[in-house]
């Protein structure tokens, strides 16, 4: 009850004309941002962060919200009308959007999708609504030392999980981590990385790292590859939908919206992951299997519940606990930062007002995208025809804008530069930039809770696992590491059984998850088989940091973690 | 020689390796040439986190180095606009650079209004724009427009430079 009344006080302050009116800017942003080639909604939130520093908090905090859920609306449109997806996550609703547009069914399919991203958006927020507060209610019981080993944790995960190569990924943490060591050590005030320039003691500002890896970066390397020809755009009327793709879709958006909430709330979950599932679910659960592959209206529905459900589910973690799980999230988190409001369980205590209102404007902004997105789909895909001349000049310009003015400093664009380049080769290199923000972002928290923890302990290094869950959790990251090397110990064992995706289930699986269990291993085996190179490096790092753990690394480690997400999903699948 | 010479033919992602060896190796001498003495109340110290992640760097640089060598090579990243069947263009990139230095040097003493005119059109002119006339207009109203909207709606003062007293 009380946190119904929380989040009822969270309307009251989010539905004020002025925080309606930010609501509305940044789902109109979101919309565009998404629509827009090149440029998503973790670009769109750092470009901002400098304009709204003279912004109450929660007014900048409702538009970025609103900007976050409109790039999930936008990037579908384009992926439907024009075939390219923007995002990852967009990429199954390109498979058979794209179908349904090329034959005519343009406007159903852009209407199954926004229709279904605003249940799953719906759902998925109220999903957040019932357990941010259990999660903090937890969080707020756990010690430095457990603390720690989440955030190790969290930045294993998403280095090693998501992404083609481990190995690149861990250079691109290892960059992020050591771009967070610059400036005055917070305890001892000792003056690291700076090179004798003054402007460097109090580190690198955030919004000029994130702005010069998501904005210069991507535009320098859009610009050295940018495509001369003009797509083409499938022309498109007013979204509706006939009573026959109602009745097909329902179903797939609750399915959908299932999936995508438990995968968006883990450390690296992402949307990836789900809209596949969802994807394959509905091709398999389908009446008309035979339309997958030229236009099946479910394959567009799942997916989108899915990437919005997930989108919520990103929240969980990131509100209740400081954690940032995808590259939106990630500035979301630096915004916090910037605003002097510390992230963590606490948040929920210390600024109760600010945190419902977010959660409230969500509820807010979804419906608005239903409404702008819906009648105004046809205007939304003119956005296409910017020319891109304008558009990529029209990033660099607001990011050295947006750079300089944090402190009216040149010195800024030159740190913006520089990083921008690296942003650039990060690209071209194949390095992924998500390790590096989050690096950036969770590196100086982690120092601080290594520090807290071991003066606990009076130095004693047996105070990182002085508490249960900090064991569990570093049972679970030894899992997350080793689990590729046991994989390809089956593998070489019994090859045949692997390439057909027919992983052995762990004892104790029911039947009812079996599905989830096997698509998800039968992934696992598609990216290991390609990346069998950076595994084996991979893995002799890993053996060497963590030697104790080695032992349980016996008997298919791969399928706890498995068969944890395919429980939670379950459990969502009962719960809707 | 010659043989070394077609061995690094293509691999300029070495390149990427040794860049990554050098931030590692420069955050270790970093983090050594700090002077704390122990302390009881912070046991772990300045230094500790520099070297875990020097040392992580190293390794991702000598691994990074082996798999190129081998034959391993990054996925560049894709994207909407992007055509990667092409090689990288230098000719745009490079001009782009020009624009974005030329700012950065002219900032302080020109101004926002006109560093930020030249920022836009040197832009748009690079990646392709040949519309002279108009990509004037829209960059003096993009800088124009920045400058009154940061003063005005945000308090924040960009430099006026050469133009001060005019805006």
């Amino acid at each position: 009850m009380e946190t119904f009344d929380l989040l009822m006080q969270g309307f009251s302050t989010a539905a004020t004309p002025i925080n309606l009116l930010y609501a509305f800017i940044g789902v109109l942003l979101g919309t565009a941002v998404g629509v827009l080639p090149g440029i998503g909604p973790a670009m769109a939130v750092a470009l901002l962060l400098p304009v709204t520093y003279s912004l109450e908090p929660t007014s900048a905090f409702i538009m970025f919200a609103g900007i976050y859920y409109g790039g999930m609306y936008g990037g579908s449109t384009t992926s439907i009308l024009l075939n390219t997806p923007g995002e990852s996550s967009t990429v199954i609703t390109a498979i058979e959007g794209h179908k349904m547009a090329k034959s005519g069914r343009a406007a159903q399919a852009l209407a199954t999708a926004a229709i279904g991203s605003f249940v799953a958006g719906t759902i998925g927020t109220a999903l957040l609504v019932a357990f941010a507060p259990v999660v903090v209610d937890f969080a707020v019981s756990l010690g430095d030392p457990s603390y720690l080993a989440i955030i190790v944790l969290a930045l294993i995960a998403v280095t090693a999980v998501l992404g083609g190569s481990k190995l690149r990924g861990f250079s691109a943490l290892g960059i992020g981590l050591a771009i967070g060591l610059v400036g005055a050590d917070p305890v001892t005030g000792q003056q690291r990385l700076i090179f004798g320039q003054p402007l460097l003691v109090d580190g690198l500002d955030i919004v000029v790292v994130a702005v010069a890896i998501f904005a210069v970066g991507e535009a320098l390397w859009i610009a050295a590859h940018l495509r001369r020809k003009p797509m083409q755009t499938i022309p498109v009327g007013r979204p509706w939908m006939g009573k026959q793709d109602w009745k097909r879709s329902w179903k797939p958006w609750l399915r959908g919206t299932a999936y995508g909430f438990p995968f968006g709330a883990l450390p690296a979950g992402g949307a990836e992951i789900p809209t596949f599932l969802s994807y394959v679910t509905e091709k398999k659960l389908s009446k008309h299997p035979e339309e997958f592959g030229h236009g099946a209206i479910e394959g567009v529905a799942g997916p989108e519940a899915a990437n919005n459900a997930s989108a919520a589910g990103t929240l969980t973690p990131m509100l209740a606990l400081g954690l940032p799980t995808n590259a939106t999230a990630a500035v979301m988190l630096a915004a916090f930062i910037q605003f002097g409001i510390q992230p963590g369980p606490l948040l929920f205590d210390s600024e109760p007002q600010l945190v419902w209102a977010l959660i409230a404007s969500l509820f807010i902004g979804n419906t608005l995208l239903l409404l702008i997105n819906l009648p105004l789909a046809p205007v939304w895909a003119k956005l296409l025809q910017l020319p891109r001349p304008y558009l990529y000049a029209g990033i660099l310009f607001f990011a050295t804008l947006g750079a300089y003015a944090v402190n009216l400093q040149t010195f800024d664009l030159v740190i913006l530069l520089l990083l921008g380049l690296l942003g650039f080769a990060m690209r071209r290199y194949g390095l992924p930039v998500l390790p590096l923000v989050i690096g950036l972002i969770l590196g100086p928290r982690a120092e601080e809770s290594l520090r807290t923890s071991l003066q606990l302990s009076a130095g004693n290094i047996s105070g990182l696992w002085s508490e249960p869950v900090a064991v569990v959790v570093y049972i679970i990251v030894a899992l997350v590491l080793l689990a590729p090397l046991a994989l390809k110990v089956i593998h070489r064992r019994r090859p045949e059984s692997v390439l057909l995706g027919n992983i052995p289930q762990a004892p104790g699986e029911t039947a009812a998850t079996d599905d989830d269990g096997s698509v998800a291993n039968g992934d696992a085996n598609g990216d290991n088989d390609s990346d069998n190179d950076n595994d084996k490096d991979h893995d002799k790092d890993t053996g060497s940091v963590l030697p104790e753990h080695a032992g349980s690394s016996g008997g298919g480690p791969a399928e706890p973690a498995g068969r944890h997400r395919s429980d939670e999903i379950q459990n969502e699948r009962e719960r809707s | 020689m010659k043989q070394l010479v077609s061995r690094l033919k293509g691999r300029s992602e070495l390149g990427l390796a040794a860049l990554l060896g050098a931030f590692g190796v420069i955050v270790i001498l970093d983090a050594l040439s700090l002077n704390v003495p122990y302390s009881q109340a912070d046991p772990v110290g300045p230094k500790t986190l520099p070297y875990i992640v020097g040392a992580l760097l190293l390794v991702c640089a000598v691994l990074l180095a082996i798999n190129v060598l081998r034959g391993g090579h990054g996925e560049a990243e894709g994207g909407e606009d992007v055509d990667l069947t092409h090689p990288t263009d230098w000719r745009t990139v490079v001009p782009l650079l020009g624009a974005f230095v030329l700012n950065i040097a002219l900032i302080d003493t020109v101004g926002w209004v006109i560093s930020g005119t030249l920022l836009f059109w040197g832009s748009v002119w690079a990646l392709g724009s040949r519309r002279y006339i108009r990509d004037g207009i829209i960059s003096v109203v993009m800088a124009l427009g920045t400058f009154y909207g940061f003063y005005l709606g945000l308090g924040i003062k960009l430099p006026a430079g050469l133009l001060e007293g005019v805006l």
